[in-house]
């Protein structure tokens, strides 16, 4: 199971947490970067093509599926994969609706691709930890992670988009001084305007940890969920390599977790769709 | 797990996502979905008025049915009293008319009586003279007893 060039534990799960790392090397040459230390010698403009490719595959299918589906659409009975995109519709529209009062045409077709996205990213866990790595190899590419959602590039690049709309809209609704005065002049407020600027460097403190903290937590939530879970399939695969006793208990363990998993899947989708919606409305309303 | 480039990517490839999803994906389903939500209720709707038409369109029918039955009714009993009165009144004539009958037979039956008499009478006559011309042996001048013949005719 594990790969040829790396047969210890340490070696085996360190090359199933590398990813397939394009840039600069620090001598100038392009390519791929073999080993983690390559991978950060190259800094900042680098790039992950497996996660990229994955995610975007997965984005494309989606979309596809659902545009399929968008130009089926009739007042007529629906049936089959028309059935199943509508269930999701609603399902998304009725927790927008739930959580969301004011009128914005961007946040239900938001909730949707990120629900649907996060979902189908954090789906590719359920398969089995080696096959795709393995079928990589095949093909020559040395390092393969197929779940982009235990890239934090990948969190954190959907929760910065959703960071930015919360600031677009908190600005465009309350105005650069509303949004001001909301990051300034709570939680501490005073009638008295001197009593006001000296409240003014905690208020801000406190506002702007908190405004920051949103993204951040929605990024590490889903990345720290499925890091983890990704992580316990790599140590149930190891124990493939330890004996038949071993293996088939490692099969049962697997097994049982990927059940487990199921739920934790469908869940960080969920959570993340809800606090986006839940973030966007706070852009909304005023304090 | 460096934190790159892939950040942007990921970023605009949400970004494309999202768009796209608004602009292709999200609207025509909305539609489609209000729009058959609208003809599910106008449906319904349509049903009920159905219904109530057909409650309505029963409640006619019961009545017309009624109204006829009376009628059915009335026209029987009307027919069955004209047949006894038919029937009175045919009997009437036929009693009438057996009468009448009955009468004009009698008065034939009077008349050829009458006249059957006569013809006894004046044969009777005759024999009478007849006899008594032989009895007499001699001619009788019959115009001369013509008036005792007369009275004899008469009597008889």
């Amino acid at each position: 199971m594990a790969s040829s060039e790396a047969l210890t534990t340490t070696g085996y799960i360190k090359h199933h947490l590398q990813n397939l790392t394009f840039g600069q090397h620090p001598d100038g040459t392009w390519g791929i970067a073999h080993g983690a230390a390559e991978a950060k010698a190259m800094g900042f403009w680098a790039i992950h093509l497996d996660t990229m490719f994955w995610s975007v595959l997965l984005g494309a299918l989606f979309l596809w599926v659902f545009r399929r589906a968008a130009v089926r659409a009739s007042v007529n009975t629906p049936a089959g994969l028309l059935n199943f995109v509508e269930w999701a519709v609603e399902f998304v529209d009725e927790n927008v609706r739930s959580s969301f009062s004011h009128k914005n045409d961007l946040v239900a077709p938001l909730a949707l691709t990120l629900f649907v996205w996060v979902l189908l990213m954090n789906t590719m866990d359920l398969v089995p930890v080696d096959w795709l790595p393995e079928l990589a190899k095949l093909m020559g590419i040395e390092y393969m992670k197929v779940v982009p959602t235990t890239d934090p590039n990948a969190t954190f690049g959907m929760a910065l988009g959703v960071f930015a709309l919360t600031l677009f809209y908190s600005i465009k609704v309350k105005g650069v001084g509303g949004f001001a005065a909301e990051l300034t002049m709570q939680p501490f407020q005073a009638k008295n305007p001197i009593l006001k600027i000296l409240f003014l460097p905690a208020n801000f403190f406190l506002e702007f940890i908190s405004l920051v903290s949103k993204p951040v937590s929605l990024s590490l939530r889903l990345f720290g969920n499925l890091f983890a879970g990704e992580m316990i399939f790599i140590l149930i695969a190891l124990l493939f390599s330890g004996g038949a006793v071993l293996a088939i208990a490692g099969g049962a363990l697997q097994w049982a977790w990927a059940i487990f998993h199921i739920l934790i899947v469908l869940l960080q989708a969920f959570i993340f769709m809800t606090l986006t919606i839940v973030y966007l409305e706070m852009a909304h309303s005023h304090h | 797990m460096n934190i790159n480039l892939t950040l942007i990517g990921q970023s605009v490839a949400f970004v494309v996502f999202v768009w796209f999803c608004m602009k292709f994906v999200w609207p025509p389903i909305v539609t489609a979905l209000n729009d058959r939500k609208t003809r599910i209720a106008d449906g319904l709707a349509a049903a009920e008025e159905g219904q109530k038409a057909k409650a309505e369109a029963h409640e006619h029918a019961e009545q017309v049915t009624s109204e006829a039955k009376e009628q059915a009714q009335e026209i029987i009993r009307r027919a069955e009293k004209r047949e006894t009165e038919m029937v009175e009144e045919a009997k009437g004539n036929a009693r009438t008319e057996g009468d009448r009958i009955l009468s004009a037979a009698r008065g034939e039956i009077d008349k050829e009586a009458n006249m059957a008499r006569e013809a006894l009478r004046a044969e009777v006559a005759a024999l009478a003279v007849t006899g008594a011309s032989k009895i007499l042996s001699r001619e009788v001048n019959a115009d001369a007893h013509a008036k005792m013949l007369d009275e004899l005719i008469t009597e008889l």
